[in-house]
């Protein structure tokens, strides 16, 4: 086929298929990494700018815990995560909270240059240099017959599955996950009942730095990173936030599989560079038609 | 009559929050609107100035059907609103801020800036010309929302409670303006829950409850019909009003 | 003096002063640094009339900047239109991305943040096209533009690198300094016209600005149009003095960031705010650059690790920037001044 001068090529359904499965895998990453965004704007109404600065920061981190102490990416977890929290808290409740004004597009600038300060932070110390992590099953995997999946894909696969069920669980079943549904839903009345809203916000934003942490493991052994990893993901995590519904974890989830399916095939029929238009139009879209995403509800 | 609402209704998420309702209003005349809290008396003004799209029904406007229009092509026909809760342009001076009131009908910036003295001082705000609307009290931002409605020379003012929040003395200050706004030509409609000034302004008024309107006729009249005290004044209030003497004390 | 006259004589004397900067500044490289601030100071004009006096923040200003450069470009090595033509051409198309983006965004009442996220992904979109379509802008390679080497074509093929030799060192100043004085001529008289009172009044409060009989759709039109137009503007200065332009220069994030740090900086909604906000970072990134190249070496990302500090404490603290609290602090003098008449 040939479309305003494009070559549309025509293909078999096994190289479909095989295509839309990797989409898939993609999909599962950007789940994991929306879920955090969508969390942090379903409660704080805040756009978080500088999220995929913050996933830049923890690969780095899961990056140096490998590389110096020759701890497994997974296993990393366990260190990156609550170091991610704590950052993530404290950038919350001593810089956004403190400058923003709750004023949502102030908020969307603040978090602008920390995302700025982040990057160049990462480029002045880390320099340029692509990083990456080795571990010796990234090659090994499962032959699903139309393609093939490593084992990293699969874990992140079943990870954003468990993060996803993970996060709702803890949202409706604890104390602190209803606290922050309390906040989101009713700001004035929390502080009334003597609930301190700031410190919960602060709480919300270090989860959800904490899930860019998840993330950051899960997806360090089929991912290099480098300063300008995070602004790659940031628009997409976005699109994925706002095509799911912002402040849905299953929407989160189901836009990651949409824009991941849709990626892979974008690049199967428009090329590896025209194929990326996919996002930025879908991004569009949603924005114009259905600002409320496929899940979310009107505000 | 200078505005002609028929049949306007609008539902919210299945709510019915107008249904139905109607109202005139002649030229030069103070018509009221009033009616307990959600009874729907801001959907219907929201409606009339354009920023909500009714369900069904229709506004004429000074012979105009302006069912539909934008609020801004409302407001250049001579229609303009106050809000509620005031919309003052905070980081704008006073004098600033009546000059976008001002520029509908004037080019020229001086020009603007000049009607916006001139209606500062109408409203007795003429000592308060380079103070930043952000900084004005209460009742300063009360008047502020009034003289910016004004100096867009409207024919027809539709003002969404100006008085609440305001103290017994701003309150007759306020009723003595609003009475010369009348006398230099503007016909006015109001919602109004201060029943002093309701009884004390108003040529007519007209009671809704519910989305629906329930009566219509002079404020002694529509006072005293049974219907009215029960639905606007709650189970009993009838005799307390009595008790109080009509025209008297707040709702 | 009465303070209108005052505030004249102000402008006048700085119109004089950058005129006349070819008669203290002798060395090239300072000239390259006061034309590169002027640049940004034009570009972030650009973003100040939108964001700064409209409200709407975009995120994707580079959308401007960047298809005024490709049009620049373009339009001389496709088809050899000279780059006096050329020009307009890359402001209309700039102004007609800008009626675009402008009109969904708009007309679909996208405010605040979804403002500023459909603008990056606009930028974006842009950023795919013109990397993939290799026929039409030569992709992700680039469009170089052939170096003139002959003095007497200089000033028709707007290239002063072998012109005369006042030419040479200075023509590229006087191209971005007319521009610059276009735009904030333009933004002068804007702010002193209804439709910049009507813009202003919207970005206060936008539904009693519409209440108040502003068609606030076709504001932030004109709005959009009149950004569009000055930044689109810098897109042919940088074309024509780097004579390159590609679709990571066009349409990355560098260019949208670059045009609000100026005003925001410097002050927002304010007719000087972007060339002090440029003035400001470019100085402070010289003289940072040089302290840090003498204690570690040459090493990227300082200068922008201070800029995006600088910009959450002004966010944070100076919502109105350099020049208001350059404001703040004369108040504070002159009334300490009659205070101890």
């Amino acid at each position: 086929m040939d479309i305003l001068g494009l070559q549309i090529p025509l293909y078999s359904w096994e190289t479909v298929l095989g295509s839309a499965i990797s989409g898939v895998f993609l999909g599962s990453i950007y789940a994991l990494v929306a879920l955090g965004l969508t969390l942090i704007y379903g409660v704080l109404h805040i756009i978080n700018f500088a999220h995929g600065a913050l996933l830049m920061l923890a690969m780095y981190a899961v990056f140096f815990v490998w590389h110096f102490w020759g701890i497994d990416p997974y296993a990393a977890m366990l260190i990156v995560v609550p170091g991610a929290f704590a950052f993530g808290y404290a950038l919350q409740r001593y810089v956004i909270g403190k400058t923003s004004h709750g004023r949502d597009e102030i908020i969307l600038l603040v978090t602008l240059g920390i995302a700025i300060v982040i990057e160049n932070a990462a480029l002045f110390f880390f320099s340029a240099d692509e990083r990456s992590v080795q571990v010796p099953y990234d090659l090994d995997g499962i032959d699903l017959g139309v393609t093939f999946a490593v084992y990293p894909e699969l874990f992140a696969l079943g990870g954003s599955l468990a993060v996803t069920l993970g996060l709702w669980l803890f949202m409706t079943r604890t104390d602190t996950g209803r606290a922050i549904r309390g906040v989101a839903k009713e700001r004035q009345g929390a502080r009334l009942v003597g609930i301190n809203v700031d410190h919960v916000f602060a709480i919300t934003f270090g989860l959800g730095t904490a899930l860019v942490a998840v993330a950051a493991s899960l997806l360090a052994p089929t991912y290099t990173v480098h300063p300008q990893t995070g602004y790659l993901f940031v628009l997409i995590a976005f699109t994925v936030v706002v095509l799911g519904g912002m402040g849905s974890f299953v929407g989160a989830l189901a836009g990651g599989f949409i824009i991941g399916i849709t990626e892979q095939l974008g690049r199967l029929y428009l090329g590896e560079s025209l194929g990326l238009i996919t996002i930025s139009a879908i991004f569009i879209m949603i924005l114009l038609f259905r600002p409320t995403g496929l899940f979310g509800h009107k505000t | 009559m200078i505005l002609e609402v028929r049949s306007m209704s609008k539902t919210f998420g299945g709510l019915k929050a107008v249904s139905r309702a109607s109202l005139s209003v002649g030229e030069g005349e103070i018509v009221s609107l009033i009616g307990p809290n959600g009874a729907g008396k801001t959907t219907l003004f929201a409606m009339i100035s354009g920023f909500l799209k009714a369900d069904e029904g229709s506004v004429a406007f000074a012979g105009v059907n302006v069912t539909g229009w934008r609020p801004h092509k409302v407001c250049r026909l001579g229609l303009v609103r106050t809000f509620q809760v005031v919309q003052p342009f905070p980081n704008l001076s006073v004098a600033q801020n009546i000059a976008v009131g001002a520029h509908t009908r004037l080019r020229s910036r001086a020009g603007a800036l000049e009607k916006a003295g001139e209606v500062a001082h109408a409203v007795g705000m003429g000592d308060r010309l380079d103070m930043p609307a952000g900084s004005l009290t209460v009742a300063g931002r009360k008047r502020l929302e009034l003289a910016r409605a004004l100096a867009t020379e409207p024919r027809l003012l539709l003002l969404d409670e100006v008085m609440a929040g305001l103290n017994a003395t701003e309150i007759d200050e306020i009723i003595g303006v609003i009475r010369d706004i009348r006398q230099s030509g503007v016909t006015i409609l109001l919602i109004e829950h201060v029943m002093r000034a309701v009884m004390n302004l108003s040529d007519r008024t007209y009671v809704i409850n519910n989305g629906v309107m329930i009566a219509e006729g002079t404020p002694n009249e529509v006072t005293q019909k049974p219907e009215v005290i029960e639905a606007y004044l709650g189970h009993g209030a009838s005799e307390r009003l009595e008790a109080m003497g009509a025209g008297g004390g707040h709702a | 003096m009465n303070g209108f006259a005052k505030s004249h004589l102000g402008w006048l004397l700085l119109a004089a002063a950058l005129l006349a900067v070819p008669v203290f500044v002798k060395s090239g490289r300072w000239i390259e640094f006061i034309e590169l601030t002027l640049f940004v100071a034009v570009l972030g004009q650009g973003w100040n009339i939108l964001g700064g006096y409209g409200g709407q923040y975009s995120f994707g200003h580079a959308l401007f900047f960047g298809t005024g450069a490709y049009i620049q470009a373009l339009l001389q090595f496709k088809y050899g239109v000279s780059p006096w033509i050329a020009m307009w051409f890359a402001v209309s198309g700039g102004v007609l991305v800008g009626l675009f983006v402008g009109y969904l965004s708009f007309r679909y009442g996208l405010r605040g943040s979804y403002f500023a996220l459909i603008t990056l992904a606009f930028a974006e979109a842009f950023h795919v096209v013109a990397r993939s379509f290799i026929s039409i802008t030569e992709g992700g390679r680039g469009v170089q533009l052939a170096l003139n080497r002959d003095p007497d074509q200089a000033i028709a093929l707007f290239q002063f690198t072998f012109a005369d030799p006042f030419l040479k060192s200075y023509g590229y100043y006087y191209v971005i300094l007319a521009l610059l004085m276009i735009a904030y001529g333009a933004t002068w008289w804007m702010e002193r016209s209804r439709f910049g009172a009507q813009l202003v009044a919207l970005r206060e409060n936008e539904d009693a600005a519409e209440a108040l009989g502003i068609n606030t759709f076709r504001t932030k039109m004109a709005a959009i149009c009149m950004s569009a137009a000055i930044t689109s503007s810098s897109g042919i200065y940088y074309v024509q003095k780097f004579l390159f332009v590609d679709p990571a220069i066009a349409y990355g994030p560098t260019k949208s960031v670059e045009a609000l740090f100026a005003p925001i900086i410097g002050g927002l909604g304010t007719v000087l705010g972007p060339l002090v906000g440029s003035v400001f970072i470019h100085g402070l990134s010289e003289v940072t650059r040089e302290a840090i190249d003498a204690v570690w070496g040459a090493r990227p990302g300082v200068d922008l690790i201070l800029f995006g500090i600088i910009l959450v404490l002004v966010l944070g603290f100076a919502p109105k920037g350099l020049v208001g609290l350059a404001e703040a602090a004369w108040r504070r003098v002159a009334r300490g001044g009659k205070a101890q008449r």
